[in-house]
């Protein structure tokens, strides 16, 4: 589904900020993976969503979705694929305009034309959509996004994601900046999007044991590189303090400062 | 004397829905429109004076102007410049160009040729001169306010709206926002340069430095509107803006025509419309700062409510 051959991205290159943030990465996402990303801050993790979605131009390498080179293919044709959720629940929404005017935009991907579609029969079907969230959103179409919760415009960014029907999804730390409870909302919801759609899914959390439960896959990135890679059956009697144990293995140092970095 | 406040605030107010459009729906700082307005009325005088008709006269101010927001979207899209300094590049580009379109002159007049405004009358014969005039105006503008109000009603329309609000999100849509810009510039420039081409009827001249000062009148008109009421819905944006249009020039009539009492004087006028955005912006400030806590307060009220609503479902399921 996602192949990654020899990435790498440098910022600001031959200059005295010179960041190398992606060295040299191979990675081989098969179609249904889940892979759970974690690696301390600084690691890359974010970076390497950038380049998958054709945020940042690459340093060197190539990118391969479903089978065709997108490695310089502009963002938004790369997003008729890839679905992407950020931390901050500000990034997926116009707060400016009303639930129905956002859903409306993500109920198909690509330009738009000159046909008005939303009307009555559209309005039942994004309340009905809303329904699954159980946050009484159904009754608020018309209200602008701006007035919703934190937690709230997280989830219908999910939803909205999920309407416009998307082959894989990138979850930032979608969860980071919501409250445990709220955060355990939009986690149950996305696992459910995941499985009914069959969602291609790489998810970056600083959430161990998170990281440990979802998915059957599980990478850690450090300064730039992957350093693990689990597939399922390793993943399965993986614990936090283990996953914690390998990581100063492969590191070979004892970073007494990045465990408290590895929030659990 | 009042009808004629009216058509000048209806002809303005086509001008102001184009700045509406970019400063407000699209969230770009456009100033192509103060070289678009003259551009509208230099088009149309001259494609009147060559015996083009009245409709094709205003269609290719209108299309002149959507050229002139294009090239300003294009540079921005291409140089990544800000779109602030594409619009200063088309408005300086376009003050040559615009006495290009008049042979070569600063200001043309436009007498003795058939315009919108000598058919008016012949058109609405039952009325008084001003009040056909009055009449013709309001149905022009009103047309184009509902074509604005359906444009913002279609997808395409509500992804421009999106744009304005997170180019993100559009990105993410799958939709190229570079040709968004395109299209809502043209669109904005488009009806402003329409203004222009009317206004250039009305008074009977066109002049290359009509459009000095457009914008921040404009914004001012626009300010004025939201004062009036609060609404996410476009078609009462749009009604807002035209009011706020006219209450505008009502406001520079009554400031020209009393004014001298206390001394002012035409040129003064400037000075008290960037007063009036400034006064505008201030009020602006304070009140969303009340009214978008009071908005969470009442949609906490309201969460709270649907919350409860649930529970009591839930129990009376269980
Ligand atoms: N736009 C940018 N310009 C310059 N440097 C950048 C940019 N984005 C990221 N970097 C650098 O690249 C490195 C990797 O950053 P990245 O955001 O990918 O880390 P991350 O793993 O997502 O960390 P976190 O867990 O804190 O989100 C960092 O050193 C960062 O400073
Ligand atoms: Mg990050």
């Amino acid at each position: 589904m996602l192949k990654i051959e020899a990435l790498s991205k440098v910022f600001y290159p031959n200059t005295v900020n010179e960041k190398r943030a992606i060295e040299y990465i191979d990675l081989n996402v098969n179609e249904g993976d889940f892979i759970t990303v974690v690696g301390s801050n600084g690691s890359g993790k974010s970076t390497l969503f950038n380049l998958i979605a054709g945020t940042y131009p690459v340093t060197g390498g190539k990118i391969i979705l479903n089978g065709k080179d997108v490695t310089h293919t502009p963002e938004y044709k790369r997003a008729f694929t890839i679905g992407r959720i950020f931390q901050d629940p500000n990034v997926g929404t116009a707060a400016k305009m009303s639930l129905e005017d956002n859903m409306i935009t993500a109920h198909r991907k690509g330009m738009k034309g000159l046909k008005i579609s939303l009307n009555s029969e559209k309005r039942q079907l994004f309340k009905e959509e809303l329904k699954q969230l159980s946050m009484g959103l159904e009754e608020r179409l018309k209200d602008n996004v701006g007035l919703l919760s934190g937690g709230q415009r997280q989830a219908l960014t999910l939803l909205m994601t999920i309407l416009s029907r998307p082959q894989m999804l990138l979850l930032d730390e979608h969860t980071a900046a919501l409250d445990p409870s709220n955060a355990q909302i939009v986690m149950d919801l996305t696992t459910q999007f995941i499985e009914r759609y069959n969602l291609t899914t790489l998810m970056v959390t600083h959430n161990m044991q998170h990281a440990i439960d979802f998915g059957n896959r599980l990478i850690m990135m450090d300064e730039g590189k992957i350093i693990l890679d689990l597939n399922a059956s390793e993943k399965e009697s993986l614990t936090v303090p283990k996953l914690v144990k390998m990581f100063k293995t492969i590191k070979k140092k004892e970073y007494a400062s990045d465990e408290g970095l590895l929030i659990l | 004397m009042l009808e004629g406040i009216f058509v000048d605030g209806l002809i303005f107010s086509i001008m102001v829905l184009g700045v509406l459009i970019s400063y407000r729906i699209l969230d770009f700082a456009d100033l192509t429109c103060d070289g678009s307005f003259a551009t509208g009325a230099a088009l149309a005088t001259m494609a009147i004076l060559k015996g083009v008709n009245l409709s094709g006269a205003l269609v290719i101010a209108t299309l002149g102007g959507a050229v002139a927001g294009a090239v300003t979207a294009t540079i921005h899209n291409r140089l990544k410049v800000p779109g602030l300094l594409a619009g200063i590049l088309t408005m300086t580009m376009l003050y040559s160009v615009n006495i290009r379109i008049l042979g070569g002159r600063a200001n043309i007049p436009l007498l003795r040729v058939t315009t919108v405004y000598t058919r008016f009358p012949e058109i609405f014969s039952f009325l008084s001169n001003s009040w056909a005039l009055l009449v013709g105006t309001l149905l022009i503008a009103l047309v184009i306010k509902v074509l604005v109000d359906l444009f913002f009603r279609a997808d395409l329309g509500i992804s421009i709206g999106a744009l304005g609000s997170n180019e993100q999100m559009i990105v993410s849509m799958g939709i190229n926002p570079r040709l968004l810009k395109v299209i809502g510039l043209a669109l904005s420039n488009g009806l402003i340069a329409l203004s222009g081409g009317l206004l250039a009827q009305y008074q009977g001249f066109a002049d290359a430095n009509l459009g000095q000062g457009m914008v921040v009148q404009g914004l001012a008109a626009i300010m004025i509107g939201e004062f009036l009421f609060d609404s996410n819905r476009i078609s009462l944006i749009t009604l807002r803006v035209m009011l706020g249009a006219i209450i505008y020039k009502a406001l520079m009539f009554f400031g020209r025509y009393y004014g001298y009492h206390i001394n002012l004087t035409p040129s003064d006028l400037k000075l008290l419309t960037g007063i009036l955005v400034i006064v505008s912006l201030i009020i602006a400030q304070t009140r969303s700062a009340a009214s978008s806590a009071d908005a969470r307060k009442k949609a906490l009220r309201r969460n709270k409510e649907i919350r409860q609503h649930q529970k009591e479902a839930n129990d009376a399921k269980n």
